[in-house]
């Protein structure tokens, strides 16, 4: 019987739902809190024992953490939702850019500088407003849209102090959303549930993290064959897809490799953990 | 079952199907605690903070 393990850093709904998920379909889902854990990585087999199964689900909510442990198991030759590549390009919003741009998916126009000085070229080539995201976060931490060059310098000279990773500058067209935007589940190579995501008010990020509020959509063509084009581009088993509607069209702008559904699996009626679940014993006997 | 806060002395619920990991509240002053296993006793630590790098 196939065994499915969970590693996790912090409980969250996902993870509970993917343990009762297993409960229901029979399967076996073991939970492991890796946070504390230490492995032997010359060791070539799987260590701790309880890492010990035919599938790992990742699902740590620290990316680094997430990446680095990924790579190690895979190392060991356990397969992960996600693989270490997938992990690597979704968790980095440049890297996503250029995987979505080479797989002809429609994303919104985006310039990188690396320097205050080249930003603010960007800019005055790009326009106002723009958005300036950091290529390594979630959950709308830190994105900001900027309307005017005084604004741009304000978030520049905050940038220049952090850590050199913030002094990558991502910046990207504001697209004009009608106050939401889409999140599209891909489990395997079907897409399972999306739901649109609303700004809460007094806020321009629709993020469900932020208090976005989330209310189903029906898929259809353009989003369904968007969604498999991006999983399929950086080689994803379970991905959250984000797309944004401008006036050409969707446009895809961030995918996520540990995707949250707390709220899309309510307001979908969808059980995207019970579909996971069953995707993950798929692999495992493949 | 019921522990105590180790901040403020309040009476924290913790689920009794509560797993390694899971996070609870002081419904008195708000901390967060982070329920853990030591020779099959659960126990309460302060859970970490939101990092830079948290998300999906």
């Amino acid at each position: 019987m196939v065994k499915v393990v969970v590693v996790y850093d912090r409980v969250r709904y996902e993870e509970k739902a993917l343990q009762r998920a297993g409960e229901r379909l029979g399967v076996t889902v073991s939970l492991v809190d890796v946070k504390d854990s230490f492995i032997d990585i010359t060791k070539g087999d799987v260590n701790p024992e309880v890492l010990k199964g035919d599938v790992i689900i990742q699902r740590c909510v620290g990316h680094y953490r997430s990446l680095y442990l990924t790579a190690i198991l895979e190392s060991m030759g356990i397969p992960v939702i996600n693989p270490f590549q997938t992990a690597l390009i979704c968790g980095d919003k440049l890297l996503t850019t250029i995987a979505l741009r080479r797989a002809g998916i429609p994303t919104p126009k985006t310039y990188v500088a690396f320097t205050p000085t080249g930003a603010l070229k960007a800019l005055s080539e790009l326009g106002y407003p723009a958005v300036f995201k950091p290529v390594v976060g979630s959950w709308g931490r830190l994105v900001a849209l900027v309307r005017n060059e005084e604004t741009a310098k304000i978030v520049i000279e905050h940038r220049e102090h952090l850590y050199p990773l913030y002094q990558i500058y991502y910046i990207q067209e504001y697209v004009d959303k009608p106050g939401r935007d889409i999140r599209c589940f891909v489990v395997g190579d079907e897409v399972v549930a999306a739901i649109y995501r609303y700004a809460p008010p007094g806020e321009w990020r629709s993020n469900t993290a932020l208090g976005g509020r989330a209310v189903k959509m029906d898929v259809n063509e353009e989003i369904e064959e968007l969604s498999l084009k991006a999983a399929k581009a950086v080689g994803a088993h379970v991905l959250g897809v984000d797309a944004l509607e401008s006036k050409d069209g969707l446009l895809i702008h961030e995918l996520n490799s540990v995707t949250e559904f707390r709220n899309a699996a309510p307001a979908t009626g969808v059980d995207i953990a019970g579909k996971i679940v069953e995707y993950a014993v798929k692999l495992a006997k493949r | 079952m019921k522990v105590r806060c180790p901040d403020c002395d309040g009476e924290i619920d913790v689920p009794d199907d509560a797993i390694a990991g899971e996070i609870v509240s002081c419904p008195d002053c708000g901390q967060e605690y982070e329920v853990y296993f030591e020779d099959g006793e659960l126990k309460l630590k302060p859970a970490e903070m939101v990092k830079e790098d948290w998300g999906e």
